[in-house]
């Protein structure tokens, strides 16, 4: 199968700093893959330069054939790690302005996870709670049927039924042709709807293998196996 | 059904034991149509690709059949489902049998406690 994504020795560094250091991976089509890893171990430098929002320095990055950039925003989907959305808006102008802005974002299948939260189309991102917030983030980004989703820290801030809704909205909304990168440090939470774990440390990678493949081989949760890679 | 999975096995090889458990004690009958992946990845929580694994290798051992255009079946053939369920108490057996020996009971006492715990219960 072709991969959606490669990367090849890609990097990015700040000065002397290098924030992603010779990355290279691919991801298959129909794939949920967790970019695994501490605070500034590259997760969201990485889906940043996938998304188009931060150049690279070397290296390349190829989603579907194509360089990160305006073409590749047609079906990439980002969920950054901080809102970028004004906070006067309500549900509705949200809607609109992604109606516009995406043409594969389905309006219906929006409206229709807004109304299965009891969700206003009238209310205002600035009268919602950060769960509500969160919530309205990931129903943005994953009604739209695009080719790769990339997920940064979608369970941040969330209580733990918030977060049931997140997973499960991830799992029903993937199509098989599609891809997701989905970073997170709550490894417990989403390694049992993961095909396969990266683990970023200290801007490399240092692993990429299937979760279950994983657990076979060592006989413990990946959410243990990190814990282990990491104090090493 | 109710799904829960341990960790630090891989989640599709669970995914088998649960569904084999099921349909051994009868909770999902011979012949019963299972919803789809997706719907069954959703109920059990995992990825789809996780949830089809399981449901392919359930089919190689024979509990599960595919009918091309309406879908995925148990299988109606309770010979076949009799003999997995013998497996399976095979298998929990001496898994049990090796515990105790860890503990240093021997089989002998193990079969003089089972009679003591039948009388008492009845």
């Amino acid at each position: 199968m072709t991969p959606i994504l490669t990367c090849e020795h890609l990097t990015k560094t700040y000065g002397v700093f290098r924030a992603l250091d010779d990355v290279s991976f691919t991801i298959e089509p129909g794939k949920i893959v967790g970019l695994l890893g501490e605070n500034g171990a590259g997760k969201s430098t990485l889906l940043k330069i996938l998304a188009g929002m931060l150049t690279k320095t070397s290296g390349s990055a190829q989603i579907d054939g194509n360089e990160p950039g305006v073409l590749t925003k047609s079906y990439v989907s980002y969920l950054p790690d901080k809102s970028y959305l004004q906070e006067w808006m309500k549900l509705s102008d949200l809607f609109a302005l992604f109606s516009r802005f995406f043409a594969d974002f389905d309006l219906q299948k929006a409206q229709g996870m807004a109304k299965d939260l009891g969700l206003s189309e009238k209310a205002r991102l600035k009268a919602m709670s950060k769960g509500m917030q969160e919530k309205v983030h990931l129903i943005l980004t994953m009604s739209r049927h695009a080719k790769l989703y990339l997920l940064d820290e979608p369970i941040g801030g969330v209580d733990p039924a918030a977060r049931d809704y997140i997973l499960d909205t991830i799992l029903t909304n993937f199509n098989e042709d599609a891809s997701i990168l989905i970073s997170t440090h709550m490894i417990a939470d989403v390694e049992q709807i993961l095909d396969e774990a990266i683990f970023l440390k200290q801007g490399k990678l240092i692993l990429h293998a299937p979760v279950d493949e994983l657990r076979e081989t060592h006989h413990q949760s990946v959410d243990a196996l990190f814990r282990e890679v990491y104090r090493s | 059904m109710r799904w829960e999975f341990d960790n630090t096995r891989p989640v599709y090889i669970q995914l088998c034991e649960q569904f084999t458990n099921a349909i051994i004690s009868g909770v999902i009958k011979p012949g019963e149509k299972l919803l789809s992946v997706r719907d069954l990845a959703k109920e059990a929580g995992v990825n789809p690709n996780t949830m089809q694994k399981a449901l392919s290798e359930l089919e190689r051992s024979g509990l599960l059949y595919t009918q091309r255009t309406a879908g995925r079946f148990v299988t109606e053939n309770e010979e076949k489902i009799k003999e997995i369920k013998q497996e399976t108490a095979r298998l929990r057996v001496s898994q049990f049998l090796n515990e105790m020996a860890q503990l240093g009971i021997q089989p002998q006492e193990i079969e003089a406690l089972l009679a003591k715990m039948k009388k008492e219960e009845s």
